[in-house]
């Protein structure tokens, strides 16, 4: 049962083979016994989750149920649930329990899915390696002297360890698709807009998007069939008639017009990840696919584009946390400054510091032009590099991340190196397309590597058909860990 | 460019998070390292292009001007840290 995908346990539930109740008990019994090896969860709270759980028996019983109904599902941190701790990984946070629904939380609750827990993450989503969280590092289930990436690391890594059939994930510069590949897993950042971030605690609200990670492709469609829609909760929520993201997932691949993009396979990149890519793209090319090389020739900017206008959007957006309203609230203080002051260096971690610094700095007088403007621009050429690739082919492949996990602590004191590990999924968020990693084989040191697909706006029925069908084809997103 | 401590000290004034001198010379060299990796973006030839401030390039949606949210202030300041008669409490602020 616990390494079944979501549309197997959905035909067992519909089948009347297993309860929801029973679902929920499994997998609760299973975040007992591994949580403590891979710190993937910051909340648990079993009496909910089985409240839900039985509510979700409830709806099957009365015959009201959907697909997801009683799919047990790992909620990242970031989400507000009504009555849950919601921390974001913060200390500001550590006593936030969260008055109402983010619209994701919302809708898998209206199509009877069950809340298994809330996962770690880094601090506000800042960060690539799951370790500035407030609540320690999450564990990378493949080997646990690594980490699993971030920021939704402990999303990844339950997937991974079987801890939860799927979970929710958010992708501001590749938090999705990065501990997607180094957990072995699959995780799809769809386009800017498809899904609301009301109730996403915003980062950087121009690229923030909330998206599935699953075993499958198969399983990301169908989660992401329960979490698009048009919100008019959020002002950047795109109105567009609702689609079936799973109704291409069974089309062949005759035809498809694979871009490879030049900047994607140059200096940087491991040598075994390229190979396992350069694999990957081979089996496409059997099922039927032809490649053809393209050029960002603006992508290698991403991550100095990315390090201004997040921060600028992030300390505009983390300006919230004053210790008035919510959250922390330094114990001592001589007046109304001093205690802003204070709640905000108390409260947050260095990462999250850090990044707050650099937007203040970027937008602060005399400096805007030269950083924030200049990065939009870049913004702009980096967007219309993308539409020129698309203009002749369907779907962009290449490896989501350089490098396989890395060690706990390697990076975490140089924050440049941090960055550099975005080098491949930042681009798409700049420019809002949608994006996925799926597993696409192992390096010497038995550690996952994921293959990155880039679509044009709109396609993500296109690219979970061309995922889906390499999944049909190979069996890397089949493995599992060792121990779990 | 480089930032000094004076620098990172303004930013932090104006982040409002307050900054030790030795955190703030740590701070210092580890913003300019990651200004130095900012600083390519200025070899980018971006004459006449014009700034990107979001994908969608959407437009503000209207609606109605009615009130749409119920009242649930009792809620909502459970999860504040002071609050008294329904007011946010901070320290005084006018004598």
């Amino acid at each position: 049962m616990i390494d079944a995908t979501v549309k197997t346990l959905s035909s067992l539930l519909a089948a009347g083979k297993l309860s929801a109740a029973e679902l929920a008990q499994e997998f609760l019994r299973r975040i007992d016994a591994y949580n403590g090896r891979i710190n993937a969860f910051i909340t648990v709270d079993r009496e909910r989750t089985l409240a839900e759980a039985r509510r979700a028996d409830d709806l099957r019983a009365a015959d009201r149920a959907g697909p997801l109904t009683g799919i047990p599902l790992a909620q990242k941190d970031i989400f507000c649930a009504d009555g849950w701790l919601t921390t974001c990984g913060s200390k500001m946070l550590s006593n936030f329990v969260a008055p109402y629904d983010a619209t994701v939380i919302a809708k898998f609750k209206q199509a009877g899915a069950v809340n298994l827990g809330k996962t770690n993450m880094d601090e506000f989503a800042m960060g690539s390696s799951n370790e500035t969280s407030f609540y320690g590092p999450v564990k990378n289930p493949w080997n646990d002297q690594m980490v699993p990436g971030g920021s939704s690391g402990g999303s990844a890594a339950a997937v991974a360890a079987r801890l939860a059939p799927a979970a929710t994930g958010t992708d501001t510069g590749g938090s999705i698709r990065q501990p997607a590949a180094l957990c072995g897993i699959t995780g799809v950042k769809p386009t800017y807009g498809i899904c609301s971030r009301y109730g996403m605690i915003a980062f950087a609200s121009s690229l923030d998007q909330a998206g599935p990670m699953a075993k499958t492709a198969e399983d990301c469609a169908l989660l992401l069939n329960a979490m698009a829609g048009f919100d008019p909760l959020d002002s950047t929520s795109l109105e567009r008639p609702p689609e079936d993201y799973a109704r291409d997932l069974d089309k062949p691949l005759s035809g498809l017009r694979i871009g490879l993009p030049r900047e994607f396979f140059a200096a940087g990149l491991d040598s075994e990840v390229a190979a396992a890519v350069l694999a990957a793209v081979d089996e496409l090319k059997k099922l039927g696919a032809t490649t053809a090389e393209v050029t960002l020739a603006s992508a290698g900017l991403a991550i100095p584009v990315y390090y201004v206008l997040a921060p600028a959007e992030a300390s505009s957006n983390l300006a919230r946390f004053d210790g008035v309203r919510y959250g922390y609230r330094a114990p001592e203080y001589a007046d109304l400054d001093d205690m802003y002051c204070k709640t905000r260096a108390q409260g947050f971690g260095a990462e999250v510091k850090r990044r707050i610094l650099i937007g203040t700095y970027v937008l602060s007088a005399g400096y805007y032009d030269a950083y924030y403007l200049q990065a939009q621009k870049i913004r702009r050429l980096i967007a219309h590099d993308f539409g020129d690739a698309f203009k002749v082919c369907d779907v962009i492949a290449g490896p989501t991340a350089p490098n396989t996990a890395f060690k706990l602590g390697a990076k975490a004191d140089d924050p440049v190196q941090m960055y550099l590990n975005d080098l491949y999924t930042i681009p798409a968020n700049l420019a809002g397309l949608p994006g996925m990693s799926l597993p696409c084989g192992f390096d010497s040191k038995g550690l996952p590597i994921g293959l990155q697909l880039v679509g044009d706006y709109f396609s993500e029925a296109k690219m979970l058909n061309v995922a889906h069908q390499y999944q049909l084809a190979t069996d890397w997103h089949a493995r599992k860990p060792q121990g779990y | 460019m480089s930032l000094a401590l004076s620098d990172v000290q303004r930013i932090a004034r104006l982040a409002r998070i307050r900054v030790t001198n030795s955190e703030a010379a740590a701070l210092r060299d580890q913003l300019n390292g990651i200004f130095r990796l900012i600083e390519e973006m200025q070899a980018a030839d971006t004459a006449g292009v014009a700034p990107m401030a979001h994908a969608g390039e959407l437009a503000q949606r209207l609606r109605a001007d009615l009130a749409t949210e119920p009242n649930q202030r009792e809620k909502f300041q459970a999860v504040a840290p002071a609050v008294e008669a329904g007011l946010y409490l901070v320290p005084r602020v006018i004598e």
